[in-house]
């Protein structure tokens, strides 16, 4: 038995290949290698068969609370919502799974097409005219965008909202170390009045909050001072709200990941990316494209590819090579079987629940509502509590929720003390009748909570 | 869905080829839909905020929806379907358990609590150990989501390391070899770095005269794959490290090629500062038709100051936490550490994968891969070496690189054969990489394709350059038997279609 068991050589095998090579040995092949460097010992365990590896891992998987063993509240760019049977079904297919880059278009039309219809999904969904076949992740597509608009306007200064998602902001300022660009938070509502020498500005809508912004007059104050307007948005938000597109904004960027797309402790998931025809050229990432082949049959290519670095190397509008293409899919997957009426309902559903749940914790003694104006389908609550202390105790009460003071950026946490609570499709009345009745019960005492 | 069928003249099977598929958009229509997500629930938004754009997604059932997909994935080649040595990107079998444990870890959300997720810690603590022992390095980051972003987030490390010692502004050079994949000198131009490109000498080694002389006072680093996009082991790898050490810079290593290594030798041995693993070449996690990847970024640990935070940090009794949020004391703040690249434990899923196959593997089937892999390699090379001309004639690792130069000449180009190999049933390798090999074909069989594929395959790429030879233009023909024939890429190009577009 071969010690790595997807090996199909047999001894007779790796003879007659040897034999076929002219060596007597694998070793005789290496002799390029240092001697003293060859064949170190790893200090590996040794190898286990399939039904100790899934026990294994079953046993570590064990160890964790997962989304929907309890109440669950935490959101934000990643967010737990149905994903219907069909999905894993048919975006995990091998075909499409253990595939690469489409590399050779005649033979990969199942993905061309796929990552196609997702751009015009996408481009429909945010009103935007063109759509990538994916970035690495909501960071790093904001990241991009960024550097995007360094290119198209030759300015340094990035200006970018503190109520932008704290982890959004956390990979930009990491990337910005790359160029040196300039980084400047200012809260939104300053937002406007700071374009001035900006190569973009950075806007969330709906904002790491939850909280509804003005983008359009954001994105007015951006073009009068030259400026480009990025906007992070979230997939199901655009089935209620108006779009980017319609907004004035030049590029849009979020997390596809709600799209159908497992949780999974935060990846593998789906950057979007989307900007104006004009920019196009700007555009990092990998792009389908339609075309005819030498029957003048329609078929579709990977185009643009200038752009980019197998080719451009050094001049490459990114650095991006392997991408998310299989997110790309499923996300179309996922809004396919959905429809516009589903989307739009797990959207409604995900507000109403979140208005709803508020309305109660907001009549609790001690209890409020940070957000200063209307919220979508998250919201932050203050309490005398404090934020941090109460989503503690909620844990051990087997809720989960996040706490805006583990939002933190260059190593600081951030000022606020609230908990942030983050509802879909899947918020049933059980979950918030028990949020409800715990905070009830915790602000009736709430200076027994932090002694907990 | 239709089927075609045809002879395949040369082995005489019968081949289907599947029909293309409409567009979603083209399926649907006004009305249909299914019942996935309903709910009354009304939703209370001022109305300046709502939307007002009509919004055109297509409408369809769920059956159209399966057999649309279906016909589609039956368009693509894939690992699961057949051989596909694509040089460099190591196309080896993905197994079918790692999938189905990644789905134990699917209901969980980054931002849990680390007392929440004890399992999710453990395991990614134990693959930071697995990995650092099998690159010879002595920290990870898992936080990279391919390898390109490594790349970056290693001359991140480099930039601040080089600014620690106050030499930031100096160093401003990054050097590449001239058979470096295009996402070294990409990096490093994301990075802020000017990009030095040094050629290969006549045995497919870096031009260690030629480094010498571009190195400097003003050189950050110099980013190496080894074995080398030719499928080379770097000969004189620990003077070319040395001489970058001694020019006060730092060597950076593109994993891209480590499966060559997987039990023959470790980056950590040889010289290297750090080096970054795509789990989805060498661990055998699937590549998704493109992606998902990761790419974590193993160090030396002068390094590891500046490694991306979160780090996890295991206590005596066994449990973890990160260090910069243990949740119940302020956090440690960032040190010298570029910041973050992605929350927490990068592209999860995927390393759940890689973990998986790790384990599977353990000590001696780590070892037995890098071995059959060159072995594979090298037993494919000569079986084609008297067909095609064999660039830089080396004894390679784990790929070797061909030139269909003397094709070329008959009428038949490397595009051309990659393209009669896909009427062979084979996927085509990597062509016109790397760059220094005039009609390079790039191919790499990996270690999970049995003897009787190997045999196939050259059988295949024996018969096509006949055909070079003595009918080049059924060659400039292919393919004839896949879904589409060539397509026009200048088109798509010059006037670019990007999305579709309703009809008016």
């Amino acid at each position: 038995m071969n010690a790595n068991p997807y090996s199909p050589h047999t001894e007779e095998d790796r003879a007659a290949m040897l034999e076929r090579i002219g060596v007597r040995s694998v070793d005789d092949l290496l002799t390029a290698i240092p001697k003293d460097a060859r064949f170190p010992r790893l200090g590996l365990a040794s190898g286990l068969s399939e039904m100790e590896v899934q026990a294994h891992l079953e046993r570590l998987a064990a160890m964790n609370r997962t989304a929907g063993s309890g109440p669950f509240f935490i959101g934000g760019p990643i967010q737990r919502r149905y994903i219907p049977a069909a999905v894993p079904v048919l975006a995990l297919r091998g075909e499409f799974l253990t595939a690469y880059t489409p590399y050779q278009p005649e033979v990969s039309q199942g993905t061309l097409q796929g990552v196609f219809e997702y751009q015009s999904l996408i481009a429909e969904l945010l009103a935007m005219e063109v759509v990538n076949s994916s970035m690495y992740d909501g960071g790093s597509a904001t990241a991009e965008a960024a550097f995007m608009a360094v290119r198209v306007t030759g300015r340094k200064k990035v200006v970018v909202a503190t109520e932008v998602d704290f982890t959004y902001r956390r990979t930009l300022r990491t990337y910005g170390r790359g160029p040196e660009l300039e980084i400047v938070e200012v809260p939104t509502a300053k937002l406007a009045a700071s374009a001035e020498d900006a190569a973009c500005v950075i806007v969330q809508h709906p904002d790491a909050f939850g909280s509804l912004v003005d983008v359009r007059q954001i994105a007015d104050a951006a073009h009068a001072a030259g400026a480009l307007c990025v906007q992070v948005t979230e997939p199901h938000a655009n089935a209620l709200l108006e779009p980017p597109g319609a907004l004035g904004v030049d590029i849009a960027v979020g997390e596809g990941q709600p799209l159908g797309i497992t949780m999974s402790y935060g990846g593998p998931h789906l950057g979007i990316f989307a900007c104006r025809e004009s920019l196009v050229r700007q555009m990092p990432g990998r792009i389908a494209g339609q075309t005819l082949d030498a029957n003048g049959t329609r078929g579709f290519v990977n185009t643009l590819q200038t752009r980019e670095q197998h080719i451009r190397r050094e001049k490459a509008t990114s650095n991006i090579c392997t991408n998310e293409a299989l997110a790309a899919i499923t996300a179309a997957v996922y809004l396919s079987l959905l429809g516009p009426e589903g989307l739009r309902a797990a959207a409604r559903a995900g507000v109403a629940r979140a208005h709803a749940l508020a309305k109660r914790l907001a009549a609790l003694p001690g209890c409020a509502i940070a957000n200063e104006g209307p919220f979508f389908d998250r919201f932050t609550l203050r309490t005398e509590i404090g934020g941090w202390d109460l989503r503690n105790a909620l844990i051990a009460r087997g809720i989960q929720v996040e706490a805006t003071a583990s939002h933190y950026v260059d190593g600081r946490r951030e000022g606020r003390d609230d908990v942030i609570a983050q509802c879909t499709e899947l918020t049933s009345e059980a979950d918030a009748d028990a949020l409800v009745d715990a905070v009830a019960q915790l602000a009736r005492s709430p200076e027994t909570v932090a002694a907990r | 869905m239709t089927v075609r069928t045809h002879v395949i003249p040369d082995v005489g099977a019968k081949t289907a080829v599947p029909a293309l598929e409409p567009l979603l958009f083209e399926l649907a229509r006004p009305g249909r839909s299914g019942r996935h997500v309903v709910s009354d629930d009304a939703a209370d938004i001022p109305a300046a905020f709502q939307r007002k754009t009509p919004l055109h997604l297509p409408e369809l059932t769920e059956p159209q929806v399966v057999r649309h997909y279906t016909h589609l994935a039956q368009l693509n080649y894939s690992v699961d379907a057949g051989m596909y040595p694509l040089g460099s990107c190591t196309m080896k079998y993905n197994p079918k358990v790692n999938d189905r444990v990644a789905s134990l870890f699917a209901d969980l959300h980054p931002r849990q609590s680390y007392r929440t997720t004890q399992g999710v810690l453990a395991l990614a603590y134990e693959l930071e150990q697995m990995l650092a022992k099998i690159t010879g390095m002595d920290f990870v980051s898992l936080q990279p989501q391919a390898g390109a972003q490594s790349e970056f987030t290693a001359l991140l490390v480099f930039k601040a390391y080089h600014a620690k010692r106050g030499e930031a502004a100096t160093r401003r050079r990054i050097i590449v070899p001239d058979s470096a994949h295009g996402t070294n000198p990409a990096s490093a131009a994301m990075c802020g770095y000017q990009v030095t490109t040094v050629k290969s000498d006549a045995r497919g080694n870096v031009d260690l005269d030629a480094l010498k002389s571009a190195l400097g006072p003003d050189v950050a680093g110099f980013m190496l794959t080894n074995p080398n996009t030719l499928g080379l082991f770097e000969e004189r790898v620990r003077e070319v490290c040395d001489a970058v050490h001694g020019a006060g810079a730092l060597v950076y290593g593109d994993g891209a090629n480590m499966n060559a290594l997987l039990g023959i030798a470790r980056p950590g041995d040889l010289g290297f500062d750090c080096v970054h693993i795509n789990v989805h070449k060498t661990f055998s996690t699937p590549h998704g038709a493109g992606g998902p990847g990761a790419g974590p970024l193993c160090v030396k640990a002068h390094l590891r100051p500046f490694l991306p935070k979160p780090w996890i940090v295991r206590e005596a009794d066994g449990s973890y936490h990160y260090d910069t949020a243990r949740e119940d004391r302020a956090p440690a703040g960032l040190g010298d550490s570029i910041g973050t690249i992605k929350q927490r434990i990068g592209n999860f899923g995927v390393l759940v994968r890689a973990y998986t196959y790790m384990k599977t593997l353990g000590e001696d089937g780590m070892l037995e891969t890098g071995r059959d892999a060159i072995l594979a390699a090298n037993y494919l090379l000569a079986l084609l070496r008297d067909k095609y001309d064999v660039a830089y004639d080396r004894t390679p690792m784990h790929e070797f690189v061909l030139s269909a130069a003397k094709q070329k000449r008959q009428g038949a180009s490397a595009l051309d054969i990659g393209k009669a190999l896909l009427d062979e049933g084979f996927h085509s390798p990597t062509v016109y990489f790397p760059l220094i090999v005039a009609e390079a074909m790039m191919i790499e069989p990996t270690e999970t394709e049995p003897r009787e594929t190997l045999d196939a395959f050259a059988a295949a790429m024996k018969r096509i350059a006949e055909r070079a030879e003595s009918d080049p233009a059924s060659v400039k023909a292919a393919p004839k038997y896949t879904p589409l024939a060539r397509l026009d890429e200048v088109t798509a190009a010059r006037k670019p279609v990007l999305r579709w577009q309703r009809p008016v």
